[in-house]
């Protein structure tokens, strides 16, 4: 019991010095990028400022499914959808801040309007020339969206493998509608070709640190965010939902609340998460909506440790770099390594990288405790590998050990 | 048949699923405070039942009345556990990655809304009330272990003390002793004897001695009705009950 309360406290332990990196890393990373002279050894040059931006936008993505999935069960394969609406809402501020610096010096409308022929702004891009307006939708549409497919995927009690393929259709048809171009999303092509986000150069090295910095505290926020969540009441429900969620209901609680507002929330996450990559990058287009990206976000979360909070992060991070890696290196085969990668993890790392530390861990302080007791003459007092590391953060649908997910009934 | 002063009222209740009739014109009538036990062969019908009270299955026909005036067909599992009726599963259903106490936390009666669990801070009051139902199920000692970490029969207390912190008015029990030990079926009687003494309580049990036990009025079922009603002497000289269920 002592050593159970130990780790709970050593989980939150690791959330905070996460919470710190991440913080610290804000700061240094952009002090080095531009205080620090280009020749010297401690400098950060700005393609890996631009670079690690992007991947913590990621990590936060990976959080945001991680709040669903390793929380409460949902196996999204649609969160590339919620982070290509944050980064379209995104883009189309950034779209309206180009003015009349255009190609086709159209002070009134973006260039891929004057190309296909619009005559006037669509009534949908009202209001983006306000970064505020922008802001408030990065949160709201996908907020809204996730609210309206949840109230009825949750509602009809749609589960398992079936909410998981509405998710991917509803990714898939999002592409198919974007790369339309009487969307009014630029078709094919998205928006690119952004020029300023508040008033500074979005290609400035300052602006990328600062971007890099929003990111970083961003995801730091979100960890704090998702930890409060999990660690209350609500949380508690939220996994009592993904292990028995017959039982909420005949408690009396009703389940579909519960899953509704961590999907919307998570949703939110995701969105934002977009907003930031979008400006990192520079451009948005319809390809954010493959379902493939959807898809390798679940790779993300589970070779870091779906159910943990700093898992999926990691997760993100290790996958991305080896990704920039090997697509320098061995481009062809990047997709085999990705794959190769989900199955080694699957079949050996059930609970991902985190979860296999803890419980290795978890294995070496038992051992340890054995011995000394030994030593000492007592009867050792072992308690068993599984109740060292909570399980509430072990959802075990694949593991073999910890409590496995039981169906009522 | 007069439904006041009954706490739950079936009256030619029938439902059938790919045309199979699970239940089948059944009627049953159970006081307020009374304790009743359900016995029957498999597929009579028993599990059914507890699901159209509890709003899981809808009945095709028939009235189904809760505390003599609500009709329990329009609502649905969530409104009717707050309503007052607790069920324990067939197999023993707990939140296996939470601790003892934090299972009886979920459970433990209050508002059921997503903001105040969000906010929710432990109240002196919650806190007596988990020591009092710790007490009654006999798991004190075992509080901040994990449920997975429980034995068989301790699960089924547990669940038994979830039921017992929803403070509902009425309780389905659907085979507390399966895999039991002998003393733990007794221990299991005497828990759900007192528990009866100020609850209305359904009992399922295949177990004779159990039913024996509790020593109260036998229902017992056959192919989704009731074949017979009484004491479990009455009921074991009756010989249609001997015929499909209890055996020569």
């Amino acid at each position: 019991m002592i050593t159970g309360r130990f780790f709970a406290a050593g989980a939150d332990r690791r959330v905070a010095i996460t919470i710190f990196i991440l913080l610290a890393v804000a700061i240094i990373v952009p002090l080095l990028n531009l205080a620090v002279s280009s020749t010297s050894a401690f400098y950060v040059p700005s393609y890996v400022v631009a670079l690690t931006g992007k991947y913590l936008c990621y990590a936060l993505l990976a959080l945001a499914l991680d709040l669903v999935w390793g929380y409460c069960g949902i196996l999204s394969l649609g969160h590339g959808a919620f982070f290509a609406l944050g980064g379209y809402a995104m883009g189309m501020y950034l779209m309206r801040q180009i003015g009349s610096r255009g190609v086709y010096g159209n002070p009134l409308l973006p260039d891929f309007m004057v190309f296909l022929n619009y005559r006037e702004l669509p009534w949908f891009w009202y209001g983006f020339d306000h970064f505020w307006f922008a802001a408030i939708m990065v949160l709201a549409v996908p907020g809204l969206l996730a609210f309206v497919f949840g109230w009825f995927a949750f509602r009809s009690r749609v589960t398992g493998v079936y909410l998981s393929i509405i998710t991917q259709a509803m990714t898939y048809a999002l592409l198919l509608a974007f790369f339309r171009n009487d969307m009014g999303f630029g078709g094919n092509n998205g928006l690119t070709d952004f020029k300023d986000i508040l008033g500074f150069n979005v290609q400035a090295d300052a602006t990328r640190s600062a971007l890099f910095a929003a990111s970083a505290v961003t995801l730091a926020l979100a960890v704090f965010v998702t930890w409060a969540i999990v660690g209350s009441k609500y949380g508690k429900l939220l996994m009592a939902v993904r292990d028995a969620e017959s039982r909420t209901r005949f408690l009396g609680w009703r389940a579909e609340n519960v899953k509704l507002f961590a999907f919307t929330v998570s949703a939110v996450m995701a969105g934002i998460a977009g907003a930031l990559y979008v400006p990192q990058v520079g451009i948005i287009n319809p390809g954010e909506f493959e379902p493939s990206n959807s898809i390798e976000v679940v790779v993300w979360a589970a070779v870091g440790g779906r159910g943990t909070i700093v898992g999926p992060i990691i997760g993100a991070l290790l996958v991305n770099a080896g990704k920039s890696w090997f697509t320098g290196v061995l481009p062809a085969f990047w997709l085999f390594a990705l794959g190769g990668l989900f199955v080694a993890v699957t079949l050996f790392l059930p609970k991902g990288i985190v979860g296999m530390w803890d419980s290795w861990r978890g294995n070496a302080r038992a051992l340890r405790a054995a011995s000394i007791a030994e030593e000492a003459g007592t009867d050792p007092d072992v308690p068993p590998a599984k109740i060292v590391r909570s399980a509430a953060r072990t959802p075990g649908d694949w593991s073999a050990s910890g409590p496995e997910p039981q169906p009522a009934e | 048949m007069s439904k006041s002063n009954t706490i739950l009222y079936l009256d030619g209740v029938s439902v059938s699923f790919d045309g199979f009739r699970a239940i089948n014109n059944l009627s049953l009538v159970l006081d307020k405070g009374e304790m009743r036990a359900i016995i029957g062969p498999n597929g009579a019908g028993k599990t059914t039942m507890m699901d159209i009270v509890t709003g899981k299955t809808r009945p095709d026909e028939g009235e189904v009345f809760f505390d003599g005036q609500v009709d329990l067909t329009k609502h649905d599992e969530a409104d009717i556990a707050m309503m007052g009726i607790g069920r324990k599963f067939q197999k023993p259903t707990v939140f296996e990655s939470h601790t003892i106490e934090e299972n009886l936390m979920l459970a433990l009666k209050g508002p059921r809304s997503i903001f105040p669990a969000l906010f929710h801070r432990r109240s002196a009051t919650e806190a007596r009330q988990i020591d009092h139902i710790l007490g009654i199920i006999r798991l004190g000692d075992k509080r901040d272990e994990l449920a997975a970490n429980l034995s068989h029969g301790q699960k089924q207390w547990l669940e038994i003390g979830m039921l017992l912190a929803q403070d509902p008015k009425l309780l389905l029990v659907d085979e507390p002793v399966a895999g039991m030990t002998d003393a733990e079926t007794e221990e299991t009687a005497r828990l759900l004897k007192d528990i009866a003494r100020d609850h209305s309580v359904i009992v399922v049990e295949h177990d004779m001695h159990f039913v024996r036990e509790l020593g109260v009025k036998v229902t017992c079922l056959h192919e989704g009705s009731v074949l017979s009603e009484g004491s479990l002497d009455f009921l074991s000289a009756d010989e249609r009950v001997v015929e499909v269920y209890l055996g020569r």
